[in-house]
């Protein structure tokens, strides 16, 4: 499903990660593929535990055990980089693929000044000395709007509201300009007021440096005005990615169309959905066949045998569901 | 930062009073001090004469107070079986005392902090385990049979050791050292590892208990997506962050280090205050007993102290009057 481009810039394609635990593997992600192009923003939405951190986590070698890739492959800048050799993880981290975390209040350590912070990352990644250092992190936080730098850059992470804190870890993903930033819900934990202004600044940033973005987020405004393309995810699968027009304006998923039925007011989460029945099943009871049937309004006997693959719907445009596929189950679309 | 210290100070006031009411109170109320200082054949008349010159029938609060201000010039009286100044005597014995204690510590830290670390960072390793096994025993045997086992093993059957005593010492001024010659640091050697053992079993473990919670934070995580190296993140990033807390409790630790080297020094012969304090228990040798309990609450106020002022200038939380640089969005 690679819509965009010769080479995309990342290309997941089949990720399956499990969780070993007590009741056997559970199965988080199962055959999610995607492609983000250069320059990119690629919106990745979906309920709470839909599995779009793990996918996030998964691409910068951050899953946390029990948690691991059990197949598939990621592709970055055409080279695989699942199961790479955990030093060279490290380079790619940080230099090459940047990661904004939800939290600004608990991603900053609270014993270094965020000038330290932002100076230990460029040295580790670049070949630079610490004046020419200091400088590049003066110019980076006032790019990301930071008032007062010279005073800021000395400051300890507790003394900047969340807001700045938030900022600060936008600077700390680009420190190294990296052409990717895997963004895992950079607003949910700040005020709503905020949210807009560090969305806008990460994409203006983004942007500018001709810098990817994979964002996940629960938030429908946050993808209509950010996003390129979007990728809906339920119950580990990718059940719709289109361009963000044409899946906002015209879902084709059932459960897309439930989703955006439901959009609330700007800026709330989509925790709970009013217009579809139910809730999303846990990882030990995910259903056979495709796994939204339970709650699928257009529900068919085939739904609950087989699953659906993808089918392309329209211009760089694909849904995984039996409403769309011309053929049974044991042929393809 | 004055505030702060001020602060500090004060409480630290209040604890040295209360500690030397429970002394005065041992002093005035264990036995009638007149019997340690006169004969079987002192008439009555004699020993109330006796009585009214050392001011034993002042009113509490002035006695209390004489206490005070005697004991702030280091005057505890004369010990009733030396017969020589208290003063003078804990003053011999405090090097001692103090050599050991710092030894232990300093072993207790040294080995136990890395240990700590190591068996956090290599949780699931064979080693690790193999220590954190160790250091279970380490906690559960008691002190005294710890060092009789070594001195059964390298003072008795391998005879490497000295098992009793301080060796040769060398005085600095009203200093003596063990620590200059070839025989009090051997002499060092038992002791100092029979007091640090306890105490470096629970650093270790109190160091990889908190190193494993600082290792799950959002940071840790977030400055692994930095790409920072391990060793930056584990011993620049995580280390500072575990010292934190382990900083406060580690320095109680050391107070009591002065406090149980007791056992330590009854076991070993060690010639150090705790020593002269189970002498002076035996032999209800009042003002020496006061004299100790006193200094060693003293050792406890300044270790706290100096604590919590190194525990304001790492965590830069706490502090409050840095110039806070608030931004808005
Ligand atoms: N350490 C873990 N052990 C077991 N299961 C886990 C673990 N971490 C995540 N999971 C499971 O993986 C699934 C996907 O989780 P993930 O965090 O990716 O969800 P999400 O889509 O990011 O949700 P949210 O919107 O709440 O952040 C969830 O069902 C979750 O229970
Ligand atoms: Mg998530």
């Amino acid at each position: 499903m690679t819509a965009v481009g010769a080479e995309p810039l990342l290309r997941v394609e089949d990720l399956r990660i499990v969780f070993a635990s007590r009741r056997g593997e559970l199965v988080a992600v199962d055959g999610v593929s995607f492609a983000i192009a250069r320059g990119e923003v690629l919106g990745l939405v979906g309920e709470s535990g839909a599995g779009k951190s793990v996918t996030g986590a998964a691409i910068i070698g951050l899953l946390d055990p029990p948690g691991r890739i059990a197949g598939g492959r990621i592709l970055f800048e055409g080279a695989r980089i699942d199961h790479l050799p955990e030093e060279e993880l490290r380079r790619l981290r940080g230099r090459r693929i940047g990661a904004v975390f939800q939290d600004p209040l608990t991603a900053l350590n609270p014993l270094y000044t965020i000038g330290r912070q932002l100076v230990e990352t460029m040295r580790t990644h670049l070949d630079i000395g610490a004046a020419e250092a200091r400088g590049r992190a003066l110019r980076l936080l006032k790019e990301v709007g930071i008032p007062a730098a010279e005073r800021r850059f000395d400051a300890y992470p507790h003394e900047l509201s969340g807001g700045m804190r938030q900022r600060v870890v936008i600077a700390l993903a680009l420190a190294a300009d990296p052409a990717l930033v895997i963004a895992d819900e950079p607003t949910t934990a700040l005020d709503v007021s905020i949210q807009a202004q560090i969305i806008a600044l990460l994409k203006r940033l983004c942007q500018e440096r001709g810098t990817a973005v994979l964002l996940i987020t629960h938030d429908m405004g946050v993808i209509a005005g950010a996003a390129d393309r979007v990728a809906v995810m339920y119950a580990g699968r990718i059940v719709e990615i289109g361009p963000v027009a044409e899946v906002l304006l015209a879902p084709k998923h059932p459960y897309t169309v439930g989703l955006m039925g439901s959009i609330p007011p700007l800026g709330r989460k989509v925790e709970r959905l009013m217009q579809i029945e139910g809730s999303m099943p846990r990882l030990h009871e995910i259903p056979p066949g495709c796994a939204f049937h339970p709650r699928c309004p257009h529900m068919r006997p085939r739904c609950r045998e087989a699953r659906p693959e993808p089918v392309t719907v329209g211009p760089g445009h694909h849904a995984a569901c039996w409403l769309f596929a011309e053929e049974g189950p044991d042929g393809r679309a | 930062m004055l505030a702060f210290v001020l602060r500090r100070l004060a409480q630290a006031l209040l604890v040295m009073l209360t500690v030397g009411l429970i002394a005065f109170a041992l002093f005035r109320y264990v036995g009638d001090p007149i019997n340690n200082l006169v004969g079987q054949e002192t008439s009555l008349a004699e020993r109330e004469a006796l009585r009214e010159r050392l001011g034993l029938n002042d009113p509490f609060f002035v006695q209390y107070a004489r206490f005070l201000a005697n004991a702030a010039r280091g005057d505890f009286g004369f010990s009733y079986i030396y017969r020589r100044p208290v003063a003078e005597l804990i003053a011999e014995r405090l090097p001692a005392t103090l050599e050991l204690s710092f030894a232990a510590a300093l072993l207790a830290l040294l080995v136990g902090i890395p240990m700590g670390v190591y068996t956090a960072l290599r949780r699931r390793g064979v080693l690790a385990q193999g220590f954190m096994m160790v250091s279970l025993v380490g906690v559960s045997i008691p002190t005294f049979l710890i060092g009789i086992l070594l001195i059964l093993v390298f003072g008795v059957l391998l005879r490497w050791l000295p098992t009793f005593g301080r060796g040769e010492v060398v005085e600095l001024g009203w200093w003596t050292t063990g620590l200059l010659t070839v025989s009090g640091l051997k002499a060092l050697i038992m002791p100092a590892v029979t007091l640090a053992l306890f105490q470096m079993t629970l650093i270790m473990r109190l160091v990889r208990a908190e190193m494993l919670e600082v290792l799950r934070t959002d940071y840790i995580r977030f400055a692994r997506a930095r790409g920072l190296k391990s060793r930056t993140i584990h011993f620049g990033h995580a280390l500072k962050n575990t010292l934190v807390p382990v900083m406060t409790i580690t320095g109680l630790q050391l107070g009591s280090i002065i406090a149980f080297a007791i056992i330590t020094e009854s076991v070993f012969q060690w010639p150090g205050m705790g020593l002269l304090f189970v002498q002076a228990i035996n032999e209800v040798d009042i003002p020496v007993m006061a004299a100790y309990l006193m200094l060693i609450a003293l050792f406890f106020v300044i270790i706290n102290l100096v604590v919590d002022i190194l525990y304001y200038l790492v965590d830069p939380r706490l502090r409050a009057d840095r110039a806070v640089a608030h931004g808005h969005g």
